[in-house]
């Protein structure tokens, strides 16, 4: 601007402060621009959950969470249903957060940079993109025909471990990228092996990130309904996964994997296909229950995230 | 990273013991139509409450289509079916040595409404009805007055289920006289309650669904009585003229089927008993219509007796009663 005013010395004051008012009056409408965008998803979302409470507020309650679905709309409740969801989540996690961070970290720190790498790459990227019926329709394949695994938690879980698995591979390895060259060479330079390195260094590191991409991916499997339907997740179920050590004859600690199931989304789509207008409520609740389920999965992220940052030393 | 590596451990224990398969549970497992499915739930809650959870028993909800697959490959016992049992699926069946019992367990009656504030719609015929629904009056017939003089010279506007529904089926089947046969431009949604709306908030439309559907929305739905022939009286469905079976050709009855290998199972043996005796007064409960007791006697002999195979021969039928489709000798 400087050389602009000294090399134009015809300009007068006025005609810069009017450019400069301009230009403010440009970066104001941006900022407003900005913060409309924002509120259409912000003012979306909580219509939504204002909608929510409003119709299916008052249904929660303990007996809402303690209940099995019921045909009298005043006596169902979700206790299948949540049961089912939390288990899900659990296998889900348990292979999808090992399998992709370490695909993640594979591809991040060991593969050579070839064509077979950059093919790999390309098609996690695009996996990202496949519908999730598509992965409901290969879990019906290989984990219910082929490994005889039932319609069961286990094959639920594993289904969307697969759906999930390249956002958190992505995620790892943004995390991993963002950690600074110089931590690998000093590490690398007291002699470190690439496993030490990575062991010590890049996922402790990363955690934070990859663990953002976590729980993207969870939340997204969470509201999950056609690949659980095509994998066999039943509707009505009034009985939870065998507890280890419970029942007659006494369940194996694992037998909880092999059971019948349903989940959230099952439960309320069910409701809300409904000709009773109770049961529309319930759905609301149903849907409250699961949105806070997912706020408690980010929360408990953003604390795990906060506890990692303060254990990093640089 | 004392997190991962637990995980880790537990994913691989998980997959160890994934191979070691699904333990044999006293669960009786039932999944198909999701019209069948609020009468086989209300059974299957009560049934359960009487067992005092001695047994155990599944409902899901993948369609007549989708249940007879499952069923046909052993993996339920009971299948729920909004028509019966075609002759491919009979073919699969019989390939995989499924044999099966087919029962009928209520009546569903195919609702046609229209918006509460239509004053000239007091009746419909089925002619009137196939001039408005079948595939050739697709883009022409967009008015009332063309279907019948007599009525306003105002738009009509059509709400149905989707193509995929055995609803839709049944529908076309009765009143165009070829399943799936249909005009394709009026307003399809597979969630009944959508068309509910649709209807309750056009005073010129004319839509059709499962009864239960009109049974909770009375207040923001009219039902129009359907004359079958001419000469015949106009018929609203209820309990009574469906039971009577003088609603025709719209009420239906729909079935469950039962693999005669798990009939032999104590469990599923019971719960079949209990669907027979207390189905009637349940399936009235969840606002369908149920069969006479006297067929309910009828087809819980038919079970008792083993009598496999289905009174259809794997080719649906508009307008059937189910006590003479009980007299008939089943084939499978």
């Amino acid at each position: 601007m400087n050389t602009v005013v000294a090399s134009n010395k015809d300009r007068d004051l006025a005609a810069i402060r009017s450019l400069i008012q301009k230009h403010k009056r440009w970066d104001a409408m941006f900022g407003i621009l900005g913060i409309v965008c924002l509120m259409v998803g912000v003012l979306t979302l909580i219509a939504l959950f204002a909608d929510m409470i409003s119709t299916g507020g008052q249904r929660l309650s303990w007996e809402f969470f303690t209940n099995f679905p019921s045909r009298r709309a005043g006596q169902a409740g979700i206790l299948a249903a949540w049961v089912g969801s939390t288990l899900v989540m659990v296998v889900t996690a348990a292979t999808a957060i090992p399998l992709g961070v370490a695909a993640g970290v594979y591809l991040e720190e060991y593969a050579p940079k070839n064509w077979v790498t950059d093919l790999i790459e390309i098609n996690v990227t695009n996996l990202a993109g496949v519908p999730s019926i598509v992965y409901g329709l290969l879990g019906l394949g290989i984990f219910v025909y082929t490994f005889g695994l039932g319609h069961s938690i286990l094959t639920a879980g594993l289904t969307l471990a697969l759906l999930i698995l390249p956002v958190v591979i992505v995620a790892t390895r943004e995390a991993i990228r963002a950690i600074p060259q110089m931590v690998r060479e000093g590490a690398y330079a007291c002699g470190a092996t690439t496993w030490q390195t990575v062991r010590d260094h890049i996922v402790p590191y990363s955690s934070a990130g990859i663990l953002t991409g976590v729980i993207i991916g969870l939340a997204r499997a969470i509201g999950e309904t056609a690949p659980l339907i095509v994998v066999g997740a039943v509707t009505f179920i009034a009985f939870l996964p065998p507890a280890s050590g419970t029942g007659e004859p006494a369940a194996g600690v694992f037998d909880w994997l092999f059971a019948d199931f349903t989940v959230l989304p099952i439960q309320m789509f069910n409701w809300t296909s409904r000709p009773d207008a109770n049961f529309h409520a319930n759905a609301a609740a149903a849907g409250l229950v699961l949105v806070l389920m997912t706020l408690a999965m980010n929360g408990l992220a953003i604390w795990l995230r906060y506890r990692m940052r303060k254990n990093i030393k640089w | 990273m004392n997190g991962f590596k637990i995980l880790t451990i537990a994913a691989m224990v998980a997959a160890g013991f994934a191979a070691q398969g699904a333990k044999a549970q006293s669960i009786v497992k039932i999944d198909g139509s999701s019209t069948v499915f609020p009468v086989t739930e209300a059974v299957a809650e009560e049934f359960q409450k009487a067992k005092k959870g001695a047994v155990r028993v599944t409902v899901g909800v993948s369609g007549t289509g989708g249940g007879f697959k499952k069923f046909c490959r052993g993996e339920i016992d009971i299948s729920g079916a909004s028509r019966p049992i075609l002759a491919k699926e009979m073919e699969e069946c019989k390939a995989a040595g499924i044999k099966y019992i087919e029962l009928p367990v209520a009546f569903d009656a195919l609702t046609v409404v229209a918006n509460p504030k239509n004053a000239f719609l007091k009746q419909i015929t089925v002619e009137e009805l196939k001039k408005i629904w079948e595939p050739a009056a697709q883009g022409k017939i967009t008015k009332w007055n063309q279907v019948n003089p007599a009525w306003p010279d105002a738009p009509i506007k059509l709400f149905g289920p989707g193509a995929d529904s055995g609803t839709f089926d049944y529908f076309t089947e009765a009143i165009n006289g070829k399943s799936k046969a249909s005009r394709g431009d009026f307003t399809a949604s597979e969630d009944d309650n959508v068309l509910v709306q649709g209807v309750s908030r056009d005073v010129n439309a004319i839509g059709y669904f499962g009864y239960a559907y009109y049974a909770e929305n009375q207040d923001k739905l009219k039902a129009v009585p359907v004359v079958e022939k001419a000469g015949k009286p106009a018929v609203l469905p209820s309990q009574d003229t469906v039971m009577k079976g003088t609603y025709q050709p719209l009420s239906r009855p729909i079935f469950i089927y039962v693999a005669v290998k798990s009939a032999d199972r104590p469990e599923v043996k019971e719960f079949i008993e209990f669907y027979m005796k207390e189905g009637g007064a349940l399936a009235k409960e969840v606002k369908y219509v149920p069969l006479n007791a006297a067929d309910y006697k009828h087809s819980l002999e038919i079970f008792t007796k083993r009598r496999t195979g289905t009174a259809f021969g794997g080719v649906p039928e508009v307008g059937v009663e189910v006590a003479e489709l009980l007299k008939r000798e089943p084939k499978e």
